[in-house]
């Protein structure tokens, strides 16, 4: 279960080069962490999305590993059918049982709108699978777009920055929470620039005995507006600031991990992207504050979480 | 009826069962490595009698509850690409719902199986039986065969994956049987004995699967313009080669069965001057109908189309040519098109034929809307007085409309 650095340099790259995904994405590496920090070969079922189209491209393959695309909103049901087939098939004895993961990528339209009802509907049965959000916050295949995870003020093409409204105006659903509600084994937010606590909770999804769901923040630099070289360093900065908190929910105890969070004001994350320029810039400090009201509230709501999960925890 | 006896089996005793429990009877036999399913009436019998098999340990299939009709061929789709047989079953709104899943079964050419007990498409809401559902998905590359009864319903289920799955097709199946009218319609079903079933059946091996040991395909990639088209005219090819694989597969099962079938089933129409063109379970009605016109000296038959996708045009060619004139009785509207679909696919089988039948479309059934005998009996006069006053019709007559 540990993970050993030695051990994940020996591992035979399952994820290919020569993908279409732009220079400084976080989706190949955030599939990269997954893919060498599972124990068992996998069998991956992709929602449509940037990672797909830019991996699948017919006659190429980026995936060295079975992969299989349908359509956008349906990839939590189509690991189910996978996962059938294989119980299935053993049960006849058409095939010998051998260890295998069952992995699904899916972004945030994907996982939080689209596919949300598919995706509880997977949970809700039990399947054994890992379900791997890589939530960039918008629609960035189609291009960019604002999603229900977009945050609040920021600008995207349908919710652009104006004289009268100040990017998007609603605040994100809270999906990992609504996810953890499923009551399954497994639950995280990861951030790809700690791949060490990434990797950790991904070899816990592994182990669960039933569905698990990890929730990746993939900051997209197109959409996001920032520089090429900076995606660790804002992917940093969601954390810090607490916009992007690291956790788990591990047979329903909260555990905070990763360590160093909520040690910066929203506005340093904020202010590496320009996509909330238009907030950050023009002396109205409104949104900003709103924003870290509401974070401050969420982030109180999670420590209270993960007390009361100490507490039981120690009782017990 | 003749069966194949053998020394050792004893053939079962014939069933008093519906349509839908026909259909699940020959799923159980079949046994599938997954079944995933939502409930909508008139589909119900076939997922709840399957359910009872689960639960009693009769079959080996993973079945899955699903959350919705686009989940359940969803599920279909990754456990036939996985390398499981997959089949599921709905009816018109269901069918509707899953219509984007639809197209990727068949291009991704997964050869599952559903079994769609028609019903009227939404708005207004209707339980019953009409072809709305099966025209809507007329051209979306699924094999499509319409039974007229329960033992048929069994007897195409049985047939259904040996032609889907076969190498040169590898094309999804739709088995079509009509709702309430055949689903819920208690007759007498001849089933084939268990291990008779299962070996005319087979199992599943398809030559690429994402369960493969050592295996590492990519399923359902991505196509530019570069090869979209090429991969649709593949499609067409299975679809053309689906034709006699069908044909092959109705005769083999017919030595098993003694029950032959056929892509058109003709009646009465060798000396046929008028004659009805039916889909579906309305060919009793319809044939009743002929028999009292038959009676009054009309010399009228019946061409019922089994095999809808694709369609025969040969078969139906030849079973047309000599007839002077030709009602086609369509249960959908297309509408705003110059005919419904039916009519339109006759129009097109039969332009080339050195003397064409004059034909006329009725639109009939809606909704569940009754068809009696003496409708069908109004069809075939009025197709009578087109053949003596020479003329076509230019717009469909509405049977049984208020």
């Amino acid at each position: 279960m540990t993970l050993k650095l030695r051990e994940l340099t020996e591992k035979t790259e399952q994820f290919g080069s020569g993908h279409a995904l732009c220079a400084g994405c976080a989706e190949p590496v955030a599939v990269r962490q997954v893919l060498a920090a599972l124990v068992n070969p996998p069998v991956v079922a992709l929602a449509t999305g940037c990672l797909e189209v830019a991996t699948t491209r017919f006659p190429d393959t980026t995936w060295k590993v079975p992969v299989i695309h349908s359509a956008f909103e349906n990839a939590a049901t189509t690991i189910s059918g996978v996962e059938a087939a294989y119980k299935a098939l053993v049960r006849k004895g058409r095939m010998e049982p051998r260890p295998l993961t069952f992995l699904v990528f899916g972004g945030d339209g994907a996982t939080y709108d689209i596919g949300f009802q598919w995706l509880s509907g997977a949970l809700e049965r039990g399947h054994k699978f890992i379900y791997v959000c890589l939530n960039n916050e918008g629609y960035m295949n189609t291009g960019i777009q604002r999603s229900s995870a977009t945050l609040l003020g920021a600008w995207t093409t349908t919710t652009p920055a104006g004289d009268v409204r100040p990017g998007k105006l609603q605040w994100h659903k809270d999906m990992t929470r609504i996810i953890a509600a499923h009551n399954i084994p497994y639950v995280a937010q990861a951030a790809v620039h700690n791949w060490k606590d990434l990797m950790t909770k991904v070899r816990k999804a592994e182990a669960a005995d039933g569905p698990a769901f990890i929730n990746v923040i993939t900051p997209c630099d197109r959409g996001w507006r920032f520089d090429t070289d900076k995606t660790m360093e804002v992917s940093r900065l969601m954390v810090e600031s607490g916009l992007w908190p690291l956790y788990e929910v591990e047979n329903g105890v909260w555990r905070m991990t990763g360590g160093g969070q909520k040690r910066r004001p929203v506005i340093d994350a904020l202010k590496s992207q320009k996509r909330f320029s238009h907030i950050t810039t023009n002396g109205d400090e409104s949104v900003v504050a709103e924003i870290q009201r509401r974070v401050d509230a969420e982030w109180e709501s999670l420590q209270q979480l993960c007390e009361m999960s100490a507490r039981a925890e120690s009782e017990s | 009826m003749t069966t194949k006896q053998k020394a050792s089996i004893t053939l079962p005793a014939p069933l008093a069962i519906n349509g839908g429990e026909a259909v699940a009877y020959a799923m159980r036999q079949i046994d599938p490595e997954v079944v995933a399913a939502y409930p909508i009436t008139p589909q119900t019998f076939i997922i709840e009698r399957f359910s009872e098999y689960v639960a009693d340990g009769l079959v080996s299939t993973e079945y899955i509850n699903v959350e919705s009709e686009h989940a359940a061929l969803s599920a279909c789709v990754g456990a036939c690409a996985a390398g499981g047989r997959a089949q599921t079953a709905t009816s018109g709104p269901g069918l509707a719902l899953m219509f984007e899943i639809v197209w990727v079964a068949s291009g991704m050419r997964l050869p599952l199986v559903m079994h769609l007990c028609s019903r009227a498409l939404s708005a207004p809401l209707n339980i019953l039986c009409d072809h709305s559902d099966a025209m809507a998905m007329r051209e979306s590359s699924w094999i499509m065969m319409f039974g007229s009864n329960p033992q048929e319903a069994y007897d195409q289920a049985i047939v259904a994956p040996t032609v889907a799955e076969h190498p040169d097709v590898l094309l999804p199946f739709a088995n079509v049987l009509d709702g309430f009218t055949v689903t819920h319609s208690v007759e007498r079903v001849d089933v084939l004995p268990d291990e008779d079933a299962k070996s005319f059946v087979g199992e599943y091996e398809p030559e690429r699967w994402a369960l493969q040991p050592g295996g590492g395909a990519t399923f359902g990639g991505l196509d530019a313009n570069d090869f979209y088209f090429e991969h649709k005219r593949q499609q067409v090819e299975a679809m053309d080669n689906s034709l006699e694989v069908v044909r092959r597969q109705l005769d083999k099962y017919a030595e098993l069965s003694g029950r032959k079938m056929s892509l058109v089933e003709e009646y009465l129409l060798d000396d046929a001057e008028v004659a009805l063109v039916v889909l579906g379970s309305s060919e009793g009605m319809v044939r009743a109908a002929i028999d009292q016109a038959r009676a009054d000296g009309i010399k009228v038959g019946m061409l019922r189309v089994r095999l809808f996708r694709p369609f025969p045009v040969a078969d139906v060619r030849k079973a047309l040519s000599g007839v002077a004139a030709v009602g086609v009785l369509d249960r959908a509207i297309a509408f705003g098109a110059p005919a419904n679909a039916l009519m339109q696919d006759i129009v097109m089988a039969t332009r080339t034929l050195p003397e064409r039948p004059l034909l006329m479309d009725f639109v009939y059934g809606l909704g569940g809307r009754n068809t009696p005998k003496q409708m069908f009996r109004e069809a075939i006069d009025h197709v009578v007085l087109a053949k003596e006053q020479g003329a076509e019709p230019e717009s469909p007559a509405y049977l049984g409309l208020r």
